[in-house]
């Protein structure tokens, strides 16, 4: 197998991501209308809740819509990523992810082209939000606009695994309702997406460990010191390392000799 | 000679960025200490100990000595702004707060809040020269720029007495919004801005009829009107553009000062106090009383580029180039 092989395969399956997100308008702009109703209704009535703790990588008091913005990023990546999977469980019923796993490159290739077309999808979705955002007066500094963008894309692979790793594990597409309640809430709430950690820990010590080990919150601090053009190491390792466990444990997941559709009997095996 | 290299440009380096900030001197109410703020490097780098519950802080014409009301101790300390030393004293009478200097640098006019009187002290002679009875609790006090009055307001009485400054005698007294708490003059002596803290507003005086010209209001989303408790003023030089801090409401609210109206606000500390420009008016300062720190505001930007803990109850601040 050569490399353009890789490459051409590569090709198809952005493509078709792509053309999917770019026939499906619906799904970008209600993508879209999540993380906007939260800033522009939610962030509203808690306007000026905050500001009473400078912390990093804020440099001053910072209104509330200020302070959720990374966190809705975060939403954004997270809802993708789960979306992914959501197509994933479609595709084994509709039977077109047989078209793909006939392919005859590895299927660990296959699963990570399908999560980087997942991750371009996402950013530019961010993208589009930092934008309206910035017209709202939440405006971070120029160079954190770049700077924020290595951030998304880890962030995003690394929410992408999980969700390749819990459709592993759906065996039909009714089940997602559970993937919604038992993963996606519990996530995004119990994380610094809404409140800093330090505001956790005032109502609860579990709630604030909980929180502090969720690799969203990690994931969300990533994003919130890079789009402020600093490096969160910490976030960086842990978010990192989630990624490099979903995905080994995501591709073990798909294989058909030992994964875990072998071993509930789903669709695809 | 590497070493000898990067040292040559650490120092460089530091050089050029002390000489690029100004300093910028903070009074704190409650640790009876005085704060040094390098504004290039955004840091606290000193904070000595002076007189007690030090509040108003004035800069001496020559930019060599600071004016310093320690309150508790019924004086004006004078402090030099290099060795940061208490070289003297200066006669306010009882309690002295808030303090005003003629634009020729030779008089210092003292509200003396308890004894319902202004002070007038001559620096060089350290001695006051004469005191003027005026309404309840004095508070606010500013001197035109031309030179021609000293102002001073009142809190109980609700009132600002306008002082002839040759004769030194009220010349006038016009009502104003409940307890007015800080005044400034425009640069060209025309205006007069007068807070009033209880009413939330901000009033406006035409300073050759001595009448208001206009009350301006603050209306911040998110924020209950009660919070809304308008203190320190200041107005640039070319009168474009004023700034009021909001107490409570830790917001400075930025007045369109042709329009007579406020057009936006900034997030600041806690219980925001008083202001000052940097210099070039590039920069605008805080003293925020309740969450202990300063902020900085870039005004070109628009922006407050960064909150600086200082110490305990900050009050006044003044900015040496």
């Amino acid at each position: 197998m050569r490399v353009m092989h890789y490459l051409q395969a590569l090709r198809g399956i952005v493509a078709r991501e792509l053309l999917r997100f770019v026939h499906q308008r619906e799904r970008f702009v209600s993508a879209l209308v999540r993380p906007l109703v939260w800033l522009f209704i939610f962030a509203a009535g808690f306007r000026s809740t905050l500001g009473v703790a400078i912390i990093p990588p804020y440099e001053t008091y910072i209104l509330y819509e200020v302070y959720i913005t990374p966190g809705l990023l975060g939403m954004i990546l997270l809802f993708n990523g789960m979306q992914s999977s959501l197509s994933m469980v479609y595709d084994r019923e509709m039977g077109s992810m047989k078209t793909l796993l006939v392919c005859p490159l590895p299927r660990w290739y296959l699963l990570i082209d399908k999560l980087l077309a997942g991750v371009l999808v996402a950013v530019l979705q961010a993208y589009t939000f930092l934008l309206i955002a910035w017209f709202y007066d939440v405006q971070a500094p120029l160079e954190g606009y770049l700077t924020v963008l290595p951030a998304l894309i880890l962030s995003g692979l690394m929410l992408g695994a999980l969700g390749l790793l819990l459709s592993s594990f759906i065996k039909q597409l009714e089940n997602f309702a559970g993937v919604m309640n038992f993963v996606i809430f519990p996530m995004f709430f119990l994380s610094t997406a809404l409140y800093p950690l330090w505001k956790i820990q005032e109502s609860s010590e579990l709630l604030y460990t909980l929180a502090s080990y969720n690799p969203f919150s990690q994931a969300v601090e990533l994003i919130r010191f890079a789009l402020y053009g600093q490096l969160n190491l910490y976030a960086c390792v842990y978010t990192s390392a989630a990624l490099i466990v979903f995905l080994i444990v995501a591709i073990i997941g798909y294989n058909p000799s030992r994964g875990m559709m072998q071993r509930k009997g789903g669709a695809a095996a | 000679m590497k070493k000898q290299l990067m040292s040559a440009l650490l120092l460089g380096g530091m050089v050029s960025g002390s000489a690029l900030g100004e300093t910028v001197y903070v009074t704190l109410e409650k640790d009876n200490a005085l704060a040094v703020v390098d504004a290039a490097q955004r840091k606290l780098v000193k904070t000595v100990k002076i007189g007690k519950r030090p509040r108003g802080i004035v800069l001496s014409k020559d930019q060599r000595q600071l004016y310093v009301a320690a309150s508790d101790d019924d004086t004006i300390q004078i402090i030099d702004t290099d060795s940061l030393k208490v070289v003297g004293k200066l006669p306010s009478g009882k309690d002295p707060e808030t303090f005003a200097m003629d634009p020729d640098g030779r008089y210092l006019y003292v509200s003396n809040e308890d004894d319902n009187q202004v002070t007038v002290i001559d620096i060089a002679g350290k001695k006051a020269v004469k005191t003027v009875p005026v309404g309840v609790e004095p508070e606010g006090i500013a001197v035109s720029p031309d030179g021609k009055w000293v102002v001073s307001t009142s809190e109980t009485t609700n009132m600002v007495h306008w002082i002839d400054r040759q004769s030194l005698d009220i010349v006038d007294n016009t009502l104003v919004d409940p307890r007015p708490r800080a005044c400034a003059f425009s640069d060209d002596s025309r205006q007069l801005w007068v807070t009033s803290e209880i009413a939330g507003t901000l009033t406006v005086f035409d300073v050759d009829t001595r009448q208001p010209v206009k009350k301006i209001g603050f209306k911040i989303p998110g924020v209950t009107q009660e919070k809304i408790q308008p203190v320190g003023i200041r107005i640039d030089k070319d009168r474009r553009y004023g700034y009021v801090a909001l107490g409570p409401a830790n917001r400075v609210a930025v007045i369109d000062a042709q329009k007579l109206e406020a057009v936006d606000y900034f997030l600041v500390g806690q219980r925001v106090w008083n202001l000052e420009f940097s210099p070039d008016q590039a920069r605008l300062y805080t003293s925020n009383g309740v969450s202990n720190d300063i902020s900085i505001i870039d005004l070109k930007q628009q922006k407050v580029l960064k909150s600086v803990a200082v110490g305990q109850y900050p009050w006044g601040l003044v900015v040496k180039p």
